[in-house]
């Protein structure tokens, strides 16, 4: 396997050195890392050097919606986007549910090559919300599922929720919850609010993810299990995620770099390219989920990376799919909203879009330190260019980026998944043989 | 002019244009032969997805009078259910040459996309979306009022005035209303006040950024004399599922119009509906076929503004030769 040498970047932003990778590991740091003199440079001076990042939340849409994704087109777009592990939603057709549908999308995964793919499995039958799935046969099949959750609907049924909570411990497993109470949100197009009333498009409340929130958390304190709380978006969110984690409830929470960055007045012209579940908020959410990420009081930033194929996205907002694209703005988003406004420096961007995450899901050979001897998942980025977003240029199979012609800062330079580079100089590397 | 979207897009220059437009085209009407050239050869379509023969008709007559070709293409469903999208059927009318596309939508929104996603390089006329806007209503309305209760008062065109110093009480479903949002919008421009009065369920959340007042108290708002009180439509289905209100009889004891309120209005007042009429739940038989009621003048009124804003979007800054005479200040 060739080795490399990333030359003279910066470690999590702090102290710069030379790191070799070799054999799918971290194999020097410092002076003792030119000594093979066979290494292929990776030139990093200027650059900062992050463990390959995970996402706990990303559709890649196969089995079911192969126009949409494709789990070849989604890895290759993480990896672009500097992530080495994604998790793949359950919400496919079929529903990843049993074994043998988290089995098939683990094995694309793992053919693809591009990024560690882990299967979230299904809460209930069919994301009907009345059955458990078999969360026991999902979490022993070679999957090893860890995260189970019916994202793109809420578990709503208390007793159902609470189940599935409690049953989750006998594997380590944890229920990440798509907070959405059905009955107010039956309508629902975008944010209840000032903008909703002008537009006259039904409203989503923002008590309608709260109410949820705060009724999980309690019951995650009664029965003693974790929780993780999907895209949170609501500053009421953040304060109760606040206060439960006060009160030592054993919850984590997700933002997207949607709902970190953009809000409900992108609505006004319709362009549905702005729909997504849940909703754009206002301003002053969007600064209370800043906070809470910076904090800690949210965990980790998860992408929610939704392609939608074009037809669903070129029609009337009401006609329109939920969703937005977001592997290959991440980080960059991130960056934007984060790092450059001095709230979090890179070493707490690795913390919560790598090390918290991989914690979450329990992926134990990802979101690793940078240090020698672990595997070599790691993600180069140069963070003084500045880019505009073209959707046509990106390798996910969809065009609905909410961030199509802004201007972005930061770029995924090189990624290292076990060792091996899938992105190099800012593009794909190829392999021989490897096919879509 | 080159949309009619929402009627938060005019400023007073504009929208006193319009109105004078309308008064313009309403002088016409009452010639015998009413039928004008002035948009001959021009293409105009009614896309409507959304049954509405009332509004509907209105336009076809307004285009017909003014000579131009009409298609009514009523598209009802969608792309949500099945069937052509928006854009395929926006860019059929697009094919054929449609000169202004008429659209009553069930998707608030709809107009606005199709007026800016690229997919129809003619003008848009917003026929009412969803729960958003209905401009030409709100026109209309305005011109009724201008008649009525501005100038001269009783039947004759105050031209160049806007509606400053009225007050006008919105009465009902505010919440589902695209008159009610065309309304606050365009009687604000043109200086009126407006009171909603509805009860909280069927007020929306946001609605304090608007520019009206809210009072969930009918009878306290007709004792502060309103001009107008204008009643909006409400559903019976709405009581159902949604459960906005316990039963229409309450609804009818709190928010309705009949005889007794009638007689606390100023003896000015007009009582104005954009139709079609709930008579017995939103509005009595008595407070509908009162003197006072305008309901019927709106409609005749519809024509003439719809006659108004179609010339505007199509005839551009040309000044009105029509039949060769009618001047803008006819």
């Amino acid at each position: 396997m060739t080795a490399y040498l990333i030359r003279g970047a910066s470690i999590l932003g702090e102290g710069v050195a030379d790191v070799l990778v070799q054999d799918g590991r971290v194999a020097a740091i410092g002076a003792t890392a030119s000594d093979d003199t066979s290494a292929v440079v990776v030139p990093g001076e200027g650059l900062v050097l992050l463990p390959g990042l995970v996402d706990l939340h990303t559709h890649l849409r196969e089995p079911g919606r192969e126009d949409a994704e494709t789990i070849w087109s989604g890895t290759r777009a993480a990896a672009l986007g500097g992530f080495t592990c994604v998790h793949a939603m359950a919400n496919t057709n079929p529903v990843q549910d049993t074994a043998g549908v988290v089995e098939q999308v683990w094995r694309l995964g793992r053919d693809a090559g591009w990024a560690d793919v882990r299967p979230v499995g299904a809460v209930t039958v069919g994301l009907a919300g009345t059955q458990l799935a078999e969360l026991g046969t999902m979490a022993a099949s070679a999957a090893a599922v860890r995260v189970f959750s019916d994202d793109g609907r809420c578990v709503h049924d208390p007793v159902v929720m609470r189940r599935a909570l409690e049953y989750a411990k006998a594997f380590d497993g944890v229920i990440a919850q798509h907070a959405q109470e059905p009955a107010l949100t039956a309508t629902a197009q975008m944010h209840e609010g000032l903008v909703s009333a002008e537009l006259g498009l039904a409203g989503w409340p923002a008590v309608a993810e709260e109410a949820i929130i705060a009724r999980d958390v309690l019951l995650a304190e009664h029965v003693g299990s974790r929780l993780h709380v999907l895209h949170l978006s609501t500053a009421g969110s953040v304060e109760i995620v606040r206060w439960a984690k006060g009160r030592g409830i054993d919850v984590t929470a997700e933002a997207t770099p949607h709902h970190l960055y953009l809000t409900d007045e992108l609505v006004r012209g319709y362009d549905p390219v702005f729909k997504v579940n849940p909703p754009l908020r206002t301003a002053a959410d969007v600064e209370a989920v800043r906070a809470g990420l910076a904090d800690g009081t949210i965990d980790v930033v998860g992408t929610d990376h939704a392609p939608h194929p074009r037809e669903d996205k070129d029609c009337e907002w009401a006609a329109a799919a939920f969703g937005m694209t977001g592997l290959e703005t991440a980080l960059s988003v991130v960056q934007a909203a984060m790092v450059e406004t001095g709230r979090m420096t890179w070493a707490d961007v690795a913390r919560v879009m790598s090390f918290t995450p991989a914690v979450i899901g329990r992926v134990a050979d990802q979101g690793r330190p940078v240090q020698v001897g672990e595997p070599a998942n790691l993600t180069l980025v140069d963070p003084a260019v500045r880019r505009v977003v073209r959707p046509q240029d990106q390798a996910t199979a969809s065009l609905n980026t909410p961030f199509a012609g802004m201007e972005l800062p930061g770029r995924v330079v090189a990624t290292f998944l076990h060792g091996r580079p899938t992105v190099l100089d800012g593009a794909l590397v190829e392999r021989a043989g490897a096919s879509s | 002019m080159k949309h009619l979207l929402s009627a938060g897009d005019l400023d007073r220059a504009q929208a006193v244009t319009i109105l004078d437009t309308a008064a313009a085209m309403a002088a016409t009407q009452e010639r015998q032969i009413k039928k004008l050239p002035t948009l001959r050869g021009r293409t105009v379509v009614n896309l409507f997805f959304e049954d509405s023969t009332r509004t509907r008709i209105s336009f076809e007559t307004a285009a017909k009078r003014l000579s131009a070709d009409v298609i009514n293409f009523s598209a009802k469903g969608s792309s949500v259910s099945k069937g052509e999208s928006l854009k395929d059927t926006a860019q059929t009318l697009q094919a054929m040459g449609a000169d202004a596309v008429v659209i009553r939508h069930h998707a608030s929104g709809a107009p606005h996309r199709l007026a800016h996603a690229g997919w129809t390089a003619g003008a848009v006329v917003n026929a009412g979306d969803g729960t958003h806007q209905h401009p030409t209503q709100a026109l209309l309305d305005a011109y009724t009022l201008r008649r009525h209760l501005v100038g001269l008062r009783g039947g004759t065109d105050p031209v160049g005035h806007d509606l400053a110093g009225l007050h006008v009480a919105i009465v009902g479903d505010v919440l589902h209303s695209r008159v009610a949002r065309s309304n606050v919008q365009l009687l604000h421009t043109l200086g009126a006040r407006v009171t909603l009065v509805a009860p909280p369920t069927l007020v929306p959340v946001g609605v304090e950024s608007w520019t009206a007042d809210v009072s969930y108290h009918l009878d306290d708002v007709l004792d502060q004399g309103p001009d107008a009180v204008m009643m909006l439509r409400v559903q019976r289905e709405r009581m159902g599922g949604g459960g906005f209100f316990p039963s229409p009889w309450e609804y009818t004891r709190g928010y309705g119009l009949d005889a007794r309120r009638l007689a606390r209005l100023p003896e000015h007042a007009i009582v104005m509906h954009p139709g079609p009429m709930n008579r017995g739940l939103e509005i009595s038989a008595d407070a509908a076929d009162a003197d006072r009621s305008v309901v019927v003048e709106q409609v005749a009124n519809g024509v003439a503004v719809r006659m108004a804003v179609l010339y505007l979007v199509l005839a551009g800054q040309e000044q009105p030769t029509v039949d060769g005479q009618i001047g803008a200040s006819a």
